[in-house]
């Protein structure tokens, strides 16, 4: 269990973190999701113990642990490139944390094989770093990090760099390597659907301030305020003053019987979906339909009002 | 358009091949022949049968090596702070180390030897006076710049991340510098030890004033031949040696300089990071290896008798015995020397350039690697070639007051190619489609785009070139001392090496008076350049 209590971080006279207060239990994948300068790259870098804390505490196991190095923290961290060592082999880098640790040669190479396994790359381990592809590199710095048996993995978008399909597949291979490695994850991510598919809790970040957390569907399903919602991809927000609500794009059906009144102004075919805007009485909104409707003509919609989630003001 | 230029080029190559052929490749070649051509290998055997031959053979290297190696343990902190600094001060921090490097070698040496009368280190149980130390305590002075400049710019642009890592996996601050942060410096280091060890192995006036008349090198040993005794054919031999030598060295080093990985991307830089117990450290060290010697020559130059006063600096106006004109002359000489012969290089050096840059296949190549070799060829060769090549008619150069600023351009041309191709290449070829996209006719394109950015890069190869022909001595030695040859550099060397408080004092005066224009000239080249460009 890992515990932020109340920490700050100033650079100079801006503050990159405001009173942040966050747990981690062991196992979970917590999500930190924020847009780039949101500050959480430098909450990775106070977990890891490379920034120092302007103010506030880090508990680790129930003890004080804010003042305590690096290298004796028990992490591992994947930053968004793969930051290889290039002068060893891939079985070398790897090995790293466990020959700093003092460990025997034959458990190392154990290990190594082991670890070359979970992230499947069998029989990698006499290759140099060099001509690995992007996603190879990756992995193998997946394996690096998880071989010292760290208490918590810091994951810096470590799959913003790879093409989609590479990525959608390393996202959703994580959950079960972090399992079977039995490790807790801070994943940093300003991508939400990347966020709800390894997290279990997200916590949601703006301007050095920790918003919310919570589990991906609850945050979805009533994200609370605008902010949130919009990090979380939606675009529905409607209303003024104190009745603000936000419409899931999936609320929408088209209905002869519906109470919506809209007309078509874009409409773009997208295999399994329709996405749709309308422009009706309550401004520009944007649907995703499993029929099609022709631009500019008007159609009665009905809306889903479990879909649909009230806003307080942020 | 494209065939027009490229013959265009292939005519203006004319202009430095033929200069360069005169020059330097005659004289060089002139040099070679009379060593160990003319009379056979006998004067070469002769020579290597001499034991002070073959102690000064000896000596070169191994001041060399040790010069290197000190000058890597002094400077690679220096460079580590230098790495570590905001980009602001990293420029303040490289213009500063800079100083010493072109700093005239003769004022160094006479920096150094009033150093050491100052603090009682002439004579007594610490002697450094005439020894190997005084040597490489002057070296690694030099050659601080170097190191720091080189690897700290390197060490900049490395990856901070890489070190993050090593640090959560483990690894405390002096492991991860051993095993993460070293490797990948290892080839800028390499780099910067050959560059120095080259340096080292061919410095003439350090050893020269430093060492006394018992500290022998190949560079020296020349000299002594040549201006002392007169024996052309030893002297010859023995720049045979040395050229051969400083070749292989220069091919050394450049294998080195290519196998060196790119810069790897400057945009994960760490947050600058300050141990202020290792500032102070680096701080102090450097600021007495480097600071202390300028400020002892400002303050004898000042001192007169039991005061301080300007007296030093009035007596430079009258003439001593032992020079063929007045210090003040001298300097003038100097200055006008030192202009025209960065005209000489910025014309040949751009010409140069432009066919390194846009020339074909082989005459870019020859240019390429013919326009280094200047820079890797000792001075004391170069001057030694002119005195024997260019003695008699049509090209009697001996009797001529060009000879100063010819000489001078040789060892300022590499600078102008070195600091101007890079800035020609990166005239990136977006630019100008952009440019053309724009309504920009191509002339129109040249004025406004390509003009500007390469008249940046001529102005620092000029001030460098202007900067070492203010402070070369080496090739100037083997000029014939005349009222309108004698350098401030060679003025000096006199003054230096005749006896007496007064003409101390006026010594110092002069080398105060060339550190001033250098420092001048340091300036106006880092004030020109940029934040990351050439690391020379």
């Amino acid at each position: 269990m890992w515990e932020l209590r109340d920490i700050t971080v100033q650079f100079g006279t801006t503050t990159a973190m405001h009173e942040v207060s966050l747990t981690i239990s062991p196992n979970e994948i917590l999500v930190i999701l924020g847009p780039s300068g949101c500050g959480k790259s430098t909450l990775l870098r106070v977990l890891s113990g490379l920034q120092p804390p302007t103010a506030g505490e880090i508990w680790i196991e129930g003890s004080d642990a804010t003042a305590r190095p690096p290298h004796q923290r028990g992490i591992g961290v994947m930053f968004q490139d793969p930051t290889l060592f290039p002068h060893r082999s891939v079985g070398q880098n790897i090995a790293f944390g466990l020959r700093m640790a003092g460990v025997d040669a034959s458990t190392q190479r154990r290990r190594v094989d082991e670890l070359l396994e979970l992230v499947d790359l069998h029989g990698f381990a006499e290759r140099g770093v060099e001509n690995l592809s992007g996603g190879e590199a990756q992995r193998v710095a997946l394996a690096r990090s998880l071989a010292p048996e760290p208490s918590l993995l810091l994951l810096d978008e470590p799959f913003a760099a790879l093409d989609r399909t590479l990525r959608d597949r390393l996202v959703s291979d994580l959950p079960e390597v972090l399992d079977s490695a039995g490790t807790a994850a801070v994943h940093v991510t300003h991508d939400h659907d990347e966020a709800f598919a390894i997290a279990d809790r997200v916590a949601v970040m703006s301007d050095g301030h920790l918003l919310r957390t919570a589990p991906p569907a609850e945050l979805f399903a009533d994200p609370r305020t605008e902010t949130v919602a919009r990090f979380l991809g939606h675009t529905n927000i409607v209303g003024d003053g104190r009745d603000r609500r936000v419409i899931r794009r999936d609320a929408a059906t088209i209905d002869p019987a519906g109470d919506m009144e809209a007309t078509v102004t874009a409409s773009v075919f997208r295999g399994d979906h329709h996405d749709i805007a309308v422009v009706g009485a309550l401004g520009e909104l944007r649907f995703r339909l499993t029929e099609s409707a022709a631009v500019g003509s008007v159609v009665r919609l009905r809306i889903d009002p479990t879909r649909v989630a009230p806003l307080s003001g942020d | 358009m494209g065939r027009n230029r490229s013959r265009l080029i292939a005519a203006a190559a004319v202009v430095p091949a033929v200069f360069l052929a005169v020059f330097f490749v005659y004289p060089v070649a002139t040099v070679m022949w009379r060593g160990l051509g003319d009379g056979g290998l006998a004067p070469l055997r002769d020579l290597l049968d001499s034991g002070r031959t073959r102690d000064a053979i000896w000596f070169t290297l191994w001041q060399a090596v040790l010069s290197t190696l000190l000058t890597l343990a002094v400077a690679l902190p220096g460079a580590a702070v230098v790495a570590r600094s905001s980009a602001r001060t990293q420029r303040v921090l490289r213009a500063l180390v800079t100083i010493p490097f072109v700093m005239p070698t003769i004022v160094v040496a006479g920096a150094f030897t009033e150093l050491f009368t100052r603090f009682g280190l002439d004579d007594g149980t610490i002697r450094l006076r005439h020894t190997v130390w005084a040597i490489l305590i002057a070296h690694v002075f030099f050659n601080y710049a170097v190191v720091v400049r080189t690897v700290g710019s390197f060490w900049a642009g490395l990856d901070a991340r890489m070190e993050d890592q090593a640090r959560v996996l483990g690894a405390g601050r002096i492991r991860t510098f051993v095993e993460v942060t070293l490797p990948q410096l290892r080839p800028v280091i390499s780099a910067a030890a050959a560059i120095v060890f080259l340096f080292s192995f061919t410095s003439f006036g350090v050893v020269l004033v430093l060492g006394g008349p018992r500290q022998a090198t190949i560079e020296t040993e020349i000299y002594r031949y040549a201006v002392v005794r007169t024996d052309f054919t030893s002297g010859a031999a023995l720049a045979a040696i040395q050229l051969i030598a400083v070749l292989t060295l220069v091919a050394v080093a450049t294998r080195l300089e290519r196998s060196r990985p790119l810069t790897v991307s400057t945009s994960h830089r760490a947050t600058v990071r300050r141990s202020p117990v290792g500032l102070a450290a680096n701080g102090t060290l450097a600021a007495t290896l480097l600071a202390l010697p300028i400020l002892v020559v400002v303050e004898r130059s000042l001192t007169v008798g039991n005061a301080y006063g300007l007296d030093n600096y009035r007596a430079l106006g009258t003439r001593l015995s032992m020079l063929p004109a007045s210090a003040t002359d001298a300097i003038q000489n100097s200055l006008v020397a030192a202009v025209s012969a960065t005209l000489i290089a910025a014309v040949i050096g751009t010409i140069a350039a432009l066919v390194v840059v846009h020339g074909r296949g082989a005459l870019r190549h020859v240019f390429d690697l013919g326009l280094t070799l200047p820079l890797g060829t000792s001075a004391v060769t170069i001057g030694f070639g002119i005195l024997i090549a260019l003695d008699e008619p049509p090209l009697d150069l001996r009797s001529s007051w060009w000879i100063v600023p010819i000489v001078h351009s040789l060892v300022g041309i590499p600078f102008v190619v070195r600091t101007m191709v890079p800035v020609l290449r990166r005239i990136d070829p977006a630019l100008h489609e952009a440019a053309a996209v724009l309504g920009a006719s191509p002339r129109r394109v040249r004025r406004e785009i390509d003009l500007p950015i390469a008249s940046r890069g001529l102005l620092v190869g000029a001030s460098f070139a202007f900067a070492v022909s203010i402070g070369e001595f080496g090739a100037t030695a083997f000029i014939p001392r005349r009222a309108d040859t004698l350098t401030a550099p060679q003025a000096l060397f006199r003054l230096l090496s005749t006896p007496g408080e007064l003409v101390r004092g006026q010594a110092m005066a002069l080398a105060v008076v060339l550190m001033g224009i250098v420092a001048l000239a340091v300036f106006a080249i880092e004030s020109v350049r940029g934040t990351h460009e050439g690391s020379l």
